[in-house]
């Protein structure tokens, strides 16, 4: 579904992704794990079209995307849902997700507003209220729901439990589990290695901008690198 | 107690002149954090048009109320076009740089607004057409005297700011102009259309603007090609006053802004009138640099 190859990125003089090769295939779950400034973030804004590679390719569903606009890639039905979740605090929650929907034309709009909040109930609560006044769980699910509006077929998940208390990461876990099962392939960036391992098919681990690791999401949980590295055993 | 009521009704009216202008520097302020100074000037070339637009529709004979439509929605028409072209030859080339590059630039846009209407339109003041009869109306019967025009004007500025607030809330161009203010690259990653909201900010300011230029044209009868500049500062002012970036905030500032200097001229310190409007701003500055619509900026840590 998904294949980069060789890419490489710079901010300014720093070379943040070097000679970078994944793939997703479809209906995964593929889990990026790797400390702070390892690449991760910055891989996904490569693959959404924020940041352009200086050298590589970048194939989505049988096309290219390297230069293609932000808005070109979204239509394509890759969708990144942004670390800090990033919600549009000024508006309500329904207008977040309907601002998720803005490409759509052939969906009706009310239908999908109810698939998501069939998923966050929450949301259905709280739909008129702002989303700057919602806890961080309820942002986070906002979040997702937005991305979810627009139909994605491969979802970009930057960190969606960071800062959450440990029943709620449970609970975002779940849900991206869920939304995986009902068709959605997710590539899925992580700080919780051992929850994104338990959920993912096969992972890859950064350092420094360069794919260290890669593999089975279940052999990489027991391996003892992983365990020593990533999940403080 | 009546002259003090007269004289708020006469702030009312300029009020409404300067909250209009200050509507198209929040709003452009809000999606791109530019201080848009060549904003003024699109009022002033608002106004032009609407100068000739009456002339020639008085002459064609239609009666005044079609004359003051056609003219508003002619003058609003062309100034947004004028507005887009604007931000997208000048600005636009300018998003990645220094803010101080695009405040510059617009700074240069706004003479070159000038003194290309001067160069055409020649330095001298051109009498504004009478569009309607300016009628004395006493009000309930009271010895308060409204004129037609300035029922007109504060009829014309409501509906404008009704039509402004339904776009804002309720239409997709409206959220997403809301969405790209408050986070511009989570609005790409949604898809949204930045370039084309941003036109679109542009093309109502712009239009809100020129039916101010034309309003007032048909309060002073006298519009030049540096007609723009003072009361762009003074809507600027209104603006930061009600708290740069916020739409309400624009609205209340610009009426505050000209009850308070009707009232002061009123007293008999008109002389005192703009330096007056400049104080405020700087005690704004001062005591409440967010304005008073305005949100505190929080440093993102």
């Amino acid at each position: 579904m998904l294949t980069v190859q060789g890419i490489n990125v710079y901010y300014g003089a720093i070379h943040a992704l070097k000679d970078l090769s994944i793939h997703v295939k479809q209906g995964e779950i593929v889990t990026l794990i790797g400390a702070n400034g390892a690449g991760k973030s910055t891989l996904l804004k490569t693959l959404s079209g924020l940041l352009k590679p200086k050298t590589g390719s970048i194939e989505f569903l049988d096309k290219w995307i390297v230069n293609q606009t932000v808005q070109a890639i979204v239509k394509e039905g890759l969708i990144h849902c942004p670390e800090g979740r990033r919600v549009f605090a000024n508006m309500s929650v329904e207008e977040n997700l309907e601002m998720g929907a803005y490409l759509q034309v052939g969906s009706s709009l009310a239908a999908d507003l109810e698939r998501v909040y069939h998923i966050f109930p929450r949301l259905l609560e709280r739909k008129k209220q702002q989303a700057g006044t919602l806890s961080g769980g309820e942002q986070q699910m906002l979040a997702m729901g937005r991305a979810l509006m627009g139909h994605p077929k491969l979802l970009l998940l930057d960190e969606p439990s960071m800062g959450l208390a440990p029943l709620l990461v449970q609970d975002i876990f779940r849900i991206i589990k869920e939304v995986n099962d009902a068709g959605t392939t997710v590539l899925l960036v992580e700080q919780n290695a051992h929850q994104a391992l338990r959920i993912a098919d096969r992972a890859y681990v950064l350092e420094t901008g360069r794919v260290v690791l890669e593999g089975d999401a279940k052999e990489l949980a027991d391996s003892d690198e992983i365990q020593m590295a990533y999940l403080g055993h | 107690m009546e002259y003090f009521i007269q004289q708020l009704i006469n702030g009312i009216s300029v009020g409404s002149i300067y909250a209009l202008i200050a509507l198209g520097y929040t709003m452009v302020y809000g999606i791109i954090k530019l201080i848009n100074f060549a904003h003024g000037d699109v009022f002033m070339v608002g106004s032009f048009i609407g100068l000739y637009s009456a002339k020639y529709l008085a002459a064609a004979g239609l009666p005044p109320v079609v004359v003051l439509l056609l003219s508003l929605i002619i003058s609003m028409t062309i100034s947004a076009c004028l507005g887009i072209s604007i931000e997208r030859l000048a600005y636009k080339p300018l998003r990645k740089s220094t803010r101080i590059a695009a405040l510059i630039t617009a700074i240069g846009v706004s003479f070159l607004l000038e003194y290309t209407g001067v160069l055409i339109l020649g330095p001298q003041a051109k009498g504004f057409p009478d569009i309607m009869d300016k009628k004395q109306v006493h009000l309930f019967g009271s010895s308060i005297q409204v004129e037609s025009n300035q029922i007109m004007i504060l009829l014309t500025t409501i509906i404008l700011m009704l039509v402004l607030q339904y776009i804002v809330r309720y239409t997709k161009t409206g959220k997403a102009m809301r969405a790209v203010s408050f986070d511009v690259e989570a609005a790409r990653l949604m898809g949204i259309n930045v370039d084309r909201t941003i036109s679109a900010t542009f093309a109502i300011g712009s239009a809100l603007a020129a039916a101010a230029g034309v309003i007032f044209g048909m309060t002073y009868n006298s519009v030049d090609p540096l007609m723009g500049v003072m009361p762009g500062l003074k809507a600027f002012v209104a603006a930061v006053l009600g708290g740069i970036g916020s739409i309400p905030g624009a609205l209340v500032g610009g009426l505050l802004l000209g009850t308070v200097e009707t009232e002061i001229s009123s007293l008999g310190f008109s002389s005192w009138r703009d330096g007056v409007a400049f104080a405020v701003l700087i005690l704004i500055l001062i005591f409440r640099p967010s304005g008073l619509f305005g949100k505190n900026v929080r440093e993102k840590v």
